[in-house]
């Protein structure tokens, strides 16, 4: 199939900096990635309370996906179940981990607690950004040593071709210990919002990925 | 399109080594769930299926000194090498993929006294992938796949698509995962875990069992390499998220409805079994009933293998769809260890006790944390 789908959106987090198509929309002084992340919150003014409740994990992917998603909305062009979310990342959820690994390591103070056990899971952020934006499309997670544009293009390629999705939200969301990084595309069959960044392709994602301020 | 068949398997857990003992011992109703005092676990006794060490070591030490790697390592890799030796596909071609499931992989290597391996990077599962594709030669990194308690099923859906979309001709599939100190404090932490053997859809269900192991699944476009006659072939399959809950499934079955709606509309064949995820725990079982009735399938004979092997997230999708496999080869309908009186508020047709049946086709399903449900038709040529 010789179809061709468009990156028409791209949202970067990393070093302090917040992107969207390439424009510098936020930048931030705070060093550690929570307070990154709540200064980012702040900026955008998102109304959102459960995003404390969230680890730094899920606060970047759904922080990433709030601002990807900005003044565009979704449901003129799309049903709950066209959108598709592929994400990646290296870490899995290891700040959770570790996290949930602490309450245990000590059989005099073991106290395991349910609201953190659940974010030991990678795809927890597939399921807070389903909830935000009410999305109940494909969803999937995958890791891998660094951002890998093949398997997201062969994913999200095949996924729109069989018409499983007619939209994906794809990417990388990546957070351990102090280091964090989000870069996310929204690729869609056609570039009808303005003119679309870039045709969809694993060299395309690298290059936006690769992309420095 | 393309069709995908499956060309070889294997399925370890506490009911042993190979497909076929494992398929014996259900058969036989026996369950692999015990009673285990081990502090090193849990603080207090628990039940749950686990894998027999020694004779884990016994075997992977046909192919590499049991010491140098992790019991998790040590699980996936059986299984796979098993698989691949009841087939002629090479793993190190380059129209070979290797796709992991698994929720935690070496996880149990947080805890500083278990990592004797003086390498902090061995707990990421990018380090599995690259031990994998040394360890078996492959042509490709293999892909991970983690998606809490539908990893398993969606790997074979992804593997299946690689196929179709002509990059890849043989996909190898391996699902894989412990019972650890940590998942046991994070289930019980949830007040999920079972006191005794789980009963998956019954009135007294009390909650889940624990379960280790590993499945592989080898898929190949090649008709001529399907494992068997007549071939089993993997159809079509869906995820969807509720939108609702993280931690909680959605009240009304939804996303499990529509991964199930999407699967029977893509393969446009009817359903004669359904093998559930039916974890026992009183919202997941409900949750399914709820959903497989809205979908029309309530009079389909549908069972949980739970009972049997305990839940074993990451591997859960593939040694279930592998022995909804063995049912259509055998037209054999698995019982439900555990059920005994209808426990959800929609009545469906939990099959009890082993019978014969003529079987055509197989809809698998699992649902997980982060709203996250997968739905997998296979079926008979």
């Amino acid at each position: 199939m010789k179809e061709t789908y468009h990156i028409t959106r791209y949202c970067i987090i990393r070093n302090n900096q917040v992107q969207l198509n390439g424009e510098l929309l936020f930048e931030s002084r705070e060093m550690s990635p929570s307070a990154l992340l709540t200064s980012v919150y702040r900026h955008f003014d998102i109304p959102y309370a459960k995003f404390f409740k969230m680890d730094n994990l899920c606060k970047l992917g759904f922080l990433a996906c709030e601002i990807l998603l900005r003044g565009r909305d979704l449901g003129q062009d799309y049903q709950a179940g066209d959108v598709g979310i592929i994400l990646s990342n290296a870490s899995s959820s290891i700040d959770a981990d570790r996290s949930h690994q602490q309450s245990i390591a000590n059989q005099d103070s073991y106290f395991p607690s349910p609201s953190l056990f659940v974010y030991t899971l990678a795809n927890i952020v597939i399921g807070e950004i389903c909830i935000r934006h009410k999305l109940q499309g494909e969803g999937m997670f995958f890791i891998e040593d660094a951002f890998n544009p093949d398997i997201l293009y062969n994913s999200v390629k095949q996924v729109l071709d069989e018409s499983v999705a007619r939209s994906c939200i794809t990417g990388w969301v990546e957070v351990n210990g102090s280091e964090y990084e989000a870069v996310l595309y929204f690729i869609e069959k056609q570039a009808s919002h303005k003119s679309g960044i870039a045709i969809f392709d694993a060299v395309n994602l690298l290059n936006l990925y690769q992309q420095t301020e | 399109m393309t069709n995908v068949f499956v060309a070889s398997d294997n399925i370890i857990t506490s009911l042993g080594f190979t497909t076929v003992a494992n398929i014996r011992n259900i058969k036989a109703n026996k369950t692999g769930i015990l009673p285990w005092t081990d502090t090193s676990l849990s603080p207090s006794p628990f039940w749950a299926s686990r894998v027999d060490d020694q004779e884990l070591d016994k075997q992977f030490s046909d192919f590499a000194p049991p010491a140098d790697h992790t019991r998790f390592e040590k699980l996936v890799i059986t299984s796979a090498k098993e698989a691949l030796r009841n087939t002629s596909i090479d793993p190190g071609d380059d129209r070979t993929l290797f796709i992991l499931s698994t929720t935690k992989g070496n996880i149990d290597l947080l805890d500083p006294a278990l990592n004797r391996f003086g390498d902090d990077n061995r707990i990421y599962l990018w380090h599995t992938a690259g031990l994998l594709q040394r360890f078996f030669g492959l042509a490709h990194r293999p892909v991970v796949v983690s998606n809490a308690c539908i990893s398993g099923l969606l790997a074979i859906i992804t593997g299946t698509r690689l196929i179709r979309s002509g990059r890849f001709d043989h996909v190898i599939v391996t699902g894989g995962d412990l019972v650890t100190e940590f998942v046991l404090s994070g289930f019980n932490s949830f007040l999920s875990l079972s006191n005794g053997p789980c009963r998956p859809f019954d009135r007294d269900r009390q909650g889940l069992s624990l379960g280790e192991g590993a499945g592989t699944i080898v898929l190949t476009a090649d008709r001529s390499r399907a494992g068997q006659s007549p071939a089993i072939r993997i159809g079509t399959g869906f995820s969807s998220n509720d939108a609702n809950h993280i931690s909680g499934p959605s009240r009304t079955g939804e996303g499990l409805y529509q991964a199930i709606i999407k699967t029977l509309d893509a393969n446009g064949l009817s359903v004669d079994y359904i093998s559930s995820h039916g974890t026992a725990t009183p919202y997941n079982d409900e949750m399914e009933a709820t959903a497989i009735s809205r979908a029309g399938l309530s009079e389909v004979p549908v069972n949980s293998l739970k009972g049997y092997w305990g839940h074993t997230l990451g591997a859960a999708g593939v040694i279930e769809t592998i022995a909804g496999k063995c049912s259509l080869s055998e037209n054999l309908l698995f019982g439900t260890l555990g059920f005994s009186e209808p426990g959800t508020s929609q009545t469906i047709a939990v099959i009890q006790h082993i019978r014969e049946a003529r079987l055509q086709t197989c809809l698998k399903i699992a649902s997980g944390f982060g709203g996250c449900n997968a739905a997998l038709l296979i079926s008979k040529e």
